[in-house]
């Protein structure tokens, strides 16, 4: 007796068993399942844990940290990636956040608005950056400075000459390309919360900014929370803005560790070198890992 | 709580209100002009070089260009200029990069996330969590490891050592999202097709799929995305000149002090209608799909 005919016959034993959250898979549902993760395995297995191990190998010599530490151009570019990546990550979520308020907002004229807004995340990268480029460039004559002179009367300066406005200028077309992906995404979670509760808390004689407050931000803070982390991620990876916009300023003053990386690596024919550069990143991300795979554990508990 | 207070004197404070209203409306219109300049201040850059015969605007200092014409694109359709005779070319090959990473990333992430998320294989975080782990060491620090790994596989200066760069990289993400988003779908749906006897293939091809439709779409078009943006594996991995993709050329025109800016200026612009085009076609689906599942409640 299978014990299905079991159940039928004694009549309750299936109901009063508690639902098993993960039930053993078997027989052809286990296969069917491995085949169905086989593709991700193997693309995991090729390109990410062989290159990695590669990478570590490459740079696990101390010699070449030592190297690093004695090199002021990986001191400024040090100080630079966290510069960029503290104020360009922070600043666009913040005012991503912002502005998706705004644009939950129903009116005919922002629905146009958010298709002209997300234009910059549609642009290639490669493109947009080196249009930023040519704004800046041509010192008194760039688009910017020309419409600084005419608008304000002022003479705007060399930008690409000063290694922290370059570096500005980087954050800023950083901040210009990826702030409208946050946007869209903390709207995606504005639209999801039930309008319900803010008609109660409405009625409740709750104010705007209480509403925000205590209805908004607490729904949306594990959202925040997760696109800080992946845009924290993402950013620190990301050499476009570095590479286009400033496009290498004297001595490697608007670099950052990734394209300072690319620098030691193709430039001074300096692979090692140039795999240890970016690889001293790694320590900022592993606790931003860490704690990405934590907020999506509790998530799942709290979902 | 004092439930009455703002049905209190609601006609008295009628003009009040109103200004209210009228405040609000003015910083709205203010920010909606702030908004459109910000966004647009660099695309209208792009036109104005493109735009203009010799491309050297940027070096006149002019906020128009005195003699708009569309030679620079012209040139392109033609190919007759040297600096842009393999444009077309160029094209097809970030299209064949393009076009299978977003194909792939969306078919391997949504048999993984159906694997983990619907079958119950393993616990749901601890296999994306392992995903994730591709994030710890960044882009730019495994160009030269891929440069070696694709050598060893016998995929250098093939475009398809670029795809699986471009796949490896957008996975991770679009697992994450895909995992969020099934969430939205009662589980029960499953079962019950499992019990009138459909398959697990059948079960994702026929439920999975199209329930799934809005975060595929904002999945595949962030890969798009990806790849349209990548400059460097494509730079690295792509030695021969036909292989070169157009973000190549690019920096090409870039490092070439000489270069003529308004081709590539133009190429920028046709450059950029793909993804803005797949965009626009997808964007019902992009918001909901990128964030719905990430909200409890």
């Amino acid at each position: 007796m299978s014990s299905l005919e079991q159940a039928l016959v004694t009549g309750s034993a299936p109901v009063e068993r508690p639902p098993r959250r993960h039930p053993r898979l078997h027989g052809s549902d286990f296969i069917w399942s491995i085949a169905f993760v086989l593709p991700y395995a193997g693309v995991f297995a090729a390109f990410v844990i062989y290159p990695m191990g590669y990478a570590l190998w490459m740079g696990s010599d101390p010699a070449l940290y030592r190297e690093l530490l004695s090199d002021p151009r990986y001191l400024r570019s040090a100080v630079n990636t966290v510069l960029f990546l503290g104020i360009a990550v922070n600043v666009q979520m913040f005012l991503a956040f912002l502005l998706s308020g705004f644009f939950a907002r129903r009116r005919r004229w922002i629905k146009v608005l958010l298709i002209i807004y997300l234009l910059p995340w549609t642009l290639p990268a490669v493109p947009a950056f080196l249009s930023f480029h040519w704004m800046l460039v041509a010192n008194e004559r760039g688009l910017i400075n020309r419409l600084l002179s005419v608008l304000f009367g002022i003479d705007g300066p060399i930008w690409f000459s000063h290694g922290w406005l370059a570096l500005a200028w980087n954050i800023v077309a950083d901040v210009w390309k990826w702030m409208p992906l946050w946007t869209l995404i903390f709207l995606g979670g504005r639209m999801a919360i039930s309008q319900d509760l803010y008609d109660a808390a409405a009625v409740d004689g709750a104010s705007l900014y209480r509403r925000f407050a205590h209805i908004t931000v607490p729904l949306l803070a594990n959202l925040y929370c997760i696109s800080t982390l992946i845009s924290t991620i993402w950013t620190a990876g990301d050499y476009t803005p570095i590479l286009f916009v400033s496009g290498g300023t004297s001595a490697f003053a608007s670099d950052v560790l990734s394209t300072l990386g690319f620098h030691y690596a193709l430039d001074f024919a300096n692979p090692p070198l140039g795999v240890a550069a970016s690889l001293s990143v790694v320590p900022l991300l592993i606790p931003v890992v860490i704690l990405l795979m934590r907020r999506l554990q509790v998530s799942e508990v709290q979902l | 709580m004092t439930t009455a207070a703002p049905w209190f004197g609601e006609t008295r404070r009628r003009p009040r209100h109103r200004l209210r209203r009228f405040v609000v409306e003015a910083a709205s219109a203010a920010l909606g002009a702030v908004i459109a300049i910000w966004s647009l201040i660099p695309v209208y850059k792009m036109f104005l070089v493109a735009l203009d015969p010799i491309g050297h605007s940027e070096f006149a200092g002019e906020v128009w260009p005195p003699h708009p014409t569309v030679a620079a694109f012209v040139a392109l359709w033609t190919e007759e200029a040297d600096d842009v005779e393999h444009i077309w070319r160029q094209f097809g090959n970030s299209l064949y990069i393009g076009v299978p990473v977003m194909a792939l990333t969306v078919l391997v992430a949504s048999l993984a996330s159906f694997a983990i998320g619907r079958m119950r294989l393993g616990k749901d975080w601890t296999l994306s969590s392992a995903a994730l782990l591709t994030y710890v060491i960044p882009p730019s620090a495994l160009i030269v490891p891929f440069f070696r790994v694709m050598h060893v596989y016998g995929l250098l200066d093939s475009p398809w050592a670029v795809v699986a760069a471009e796949v490896t990289f957008a996975t991770p993400y679009a697992i994450l999202v895909l995992q969020h988003y099934a969430k939205l779908i009662p589980i029960e749906l499953d079962d019950a097709a499992r019990i009138d006897g459909a398959s697990a293939v059948q079960v994702y091809l026929f439920i999975y799929v199209p329930l799934m439709a809005p975060a595929l779409a904002a999945v595949g078009t962030y890969a798009l995305l990806f790849a349209w943006n990548d400059y460097f594996y494509q730079y690295m991995l792509l030695l021969s000149e036909k292989h070169t993709t157009v973000a190549v050329a690019l920096e090409q025109f870039f490092d070439d002090d000489d270069a003529p800016w308004n081709y590539m200026m133009a190429i920028a612009v046709v450059y950029s209608l793909p993804p803005i085009a797949i965009f626009y076609a997808l964007r019902r689906y992009m918001a909901s799909g990128l964030a719905a599942g990430g909200i409890k409640g």
